[in-house]
């Protein structure tokens, strides 16, 4: 049987798919431990950014620290806390080293968007809701963050799909996801279910990155355009004389 | 007294000292294929970027492309590439690692160009300049910036994704964490994190100085 034909084999037996080591079931470990550190990074990261940018102090020390953060590499973060005795003695330890691990890579990109949206809203309009009788708070939730909502789901966007790309390392301390069939394969020179692996992460990653995408546009209040704002964004290794690197600022694993 | 099944202290000075030499060379390894990733990632991508730049037309597919193979996760892409490549082979290390450079590199070096000022470039063609000299002695040098700011993402970013190749048998500083993982012990994946950090640091720091030797008139106009 060539390669291929033993790919295709393998998605389309049954058996591939059902039971506790199946695809659907690691698919879902794999969706379930990104989407917890996604979405606690979404609330931390916008919400610390989002004050921070509102009242304009310690800012660039917090942003420019998680940008330094980011150096660290995740698998070394990763590895150190697994072999960690008060983990290792956790039945959850898998799932929750890995949580830590992502929840510190999804952080910095989500604070500093969020940061830099806030920061960047036009003073005029800022003394304009204030003078209509606007509290602090009032400013932030209802002109400040829909505002900066574009760069704010860019800097989502960035995370959800490094925190996706990087939950397959879990697999190597234990916790079982799609990247279970890719160090399984690896350690057993089994190079079609490694491929195989290889091929849903990859669709998963990029499913992701579509999907919020689309969220971002659906979530972006009429009349506020995502160029004007994201132009100004910042990304590691640029600095305001400098111009932007992507959007993305770099894939995770 | 440690526990049973302690990781042993967070860095313990004297594996350090015994292994100072596996230590240089997972570092100059690590070193070795991350220069070669960027450097043929900029070989690659300065001529795509000069052609997107012409024809605009080449613009959207070299985004789309260049956009997913960067959404593609890296020990994933490794695992598509052995098919082809090898599964523990160099090849299939560095061809990933390029490729994440691709994107990041053609997009700054697009913006560079993109932004030399209209008046800059027919004064050029009002002096004679024939396209290439243009291209060659105006263009490329104002662009320098923007490439550069490219440069150090990509560099910073390799540099990251190296530690992953020792999952298909590469040498660099991830041998230094697999092997702290596979023993229970702390002291070599602090080394290989700490030197990792420190090497994505200093790579970014010789950009940032290159970028000041390349680009002497920066300084003297923010100087004033």
């Amino acid at each position: 049987m060539s390669f291929l034909s033993s790919v295709f084999h393998f998605f389309a037996t049954a058996s591939s798919w059902s039971g506790p080591d199946g695809i659907l079931v690691r698919l879902g470990h794999q969706a379930e431990l990104s989407a917890a550190a996604v979405l606690a990074a979404a609330v931390f990261g916008i919400g610390v950014g989002a004050m921070l940018g509102h009242s304009g102090r310690g800012g660039f020390v917090v942003v420019n620290a998680a940008n330094a953060a980011r150096a660290v590499p995740s698998i070394a973060l990763l590895t150190l806390l697994a072999i960690q005795p008060a983990f290792i003695r956790l039945k959850e330890g898998g799932f929750l080293v890995s949580f830590i691990t992502l929840f510190a890579l999804a952080v910095p990109p989500v604070l500093t968007n969020a940061y830099v949206g806030v920061r960047n809203v036009d003073a005029d309009v800022r003394s304009a809701a204030s003078a209509m009788g606007m509290t602090g708070a009032g400013v932030l939730l209802h002109v400040e963050l829909p505002l900066a909502s574009p760069l704010v789901m860019a800097g989502v966007r960035t995370a959800a799909v490094e925190v996706v790309a990087t939950a397959t390392l879990a697999a190597y301390v234990g916790f079982s996801d799609l990247g279970t069939y890719i160090f399984a394969g690896l350690a057993t020179q089994n190079a079609v279910e490694t491929f195989s692996g290889a091929l849903l992460v990859a669709l998963l990653a990029l499913v992701t990155d579509l999907c919020l995408a689309a969220a971002g546009r659906a979530l972006t209040p009429a009349g506020v355009s995502a160029k004007g704002i994201s132009r100004r964004r910042v990304g590691i290794g640029a600095d305001a004389s400098t111009v932007r690197p992507p959007e993305r600022v770099s894939p995770a694993t | 007294m440690r526990l049973i099944g302690s990781a042993g202290p967070l860095v313990s000075w004297g594996w350090v000292s015994s292994h100072l030499g596996a230590i240089a060379s997972a570092l100059g390894q690590h070193v070795e294929l991350t220069a070669i990733a960027v450097g043929i990632g900029f070989a690659i991508a300065l001529p795509l970027a000069i052609a997107a730049w012409k024809v605009p037309v080449l613009r959207p597919p070299f985004v789309a492309v260049t956009g997913a193979l960067y959404v593609v996760p890296s020990i994933a892409l490794f695992a598509l590439l052995g098919p082809l490549t090898g599964y523990f082979s160099v090849t299939t290390a560095e061809v990933a690692l390029v490729s994440y450079t691709l994107l990041i590199l053609i997009r700054n070096t697009v913006a560079g160009l993109d932004a030399v000022p209209a008046e800059v470039r027919e004064a050029a063609r009002g002096m004679g300049y024939t396209p290439l000299a243009e291209l060659v002695r105006v263009d490329l040098p104002l662009a320098i910036p923007s490439i550069l700011a490219g440069l150090r993402v990509a560099t910073v970013t390799v540099v990251g994704l190296v530690a992953l190749t020792a999952f298909i048998g590469q040498g660099g500083l991830g041998q230094l964490i697999i092997q702290g993982f596979s023993t229970n012990y702390n002291t070599p994946i602090v080394v290989g994190l700490v030197l990792s950090v420190l090497l994505a640091g200093v790579a970014d720091a010789l950009l940032v100085g290159l970028e000041h030797l390349a680009v002497p008139w920066s300084r003297a106009r923010r100087r004033t």
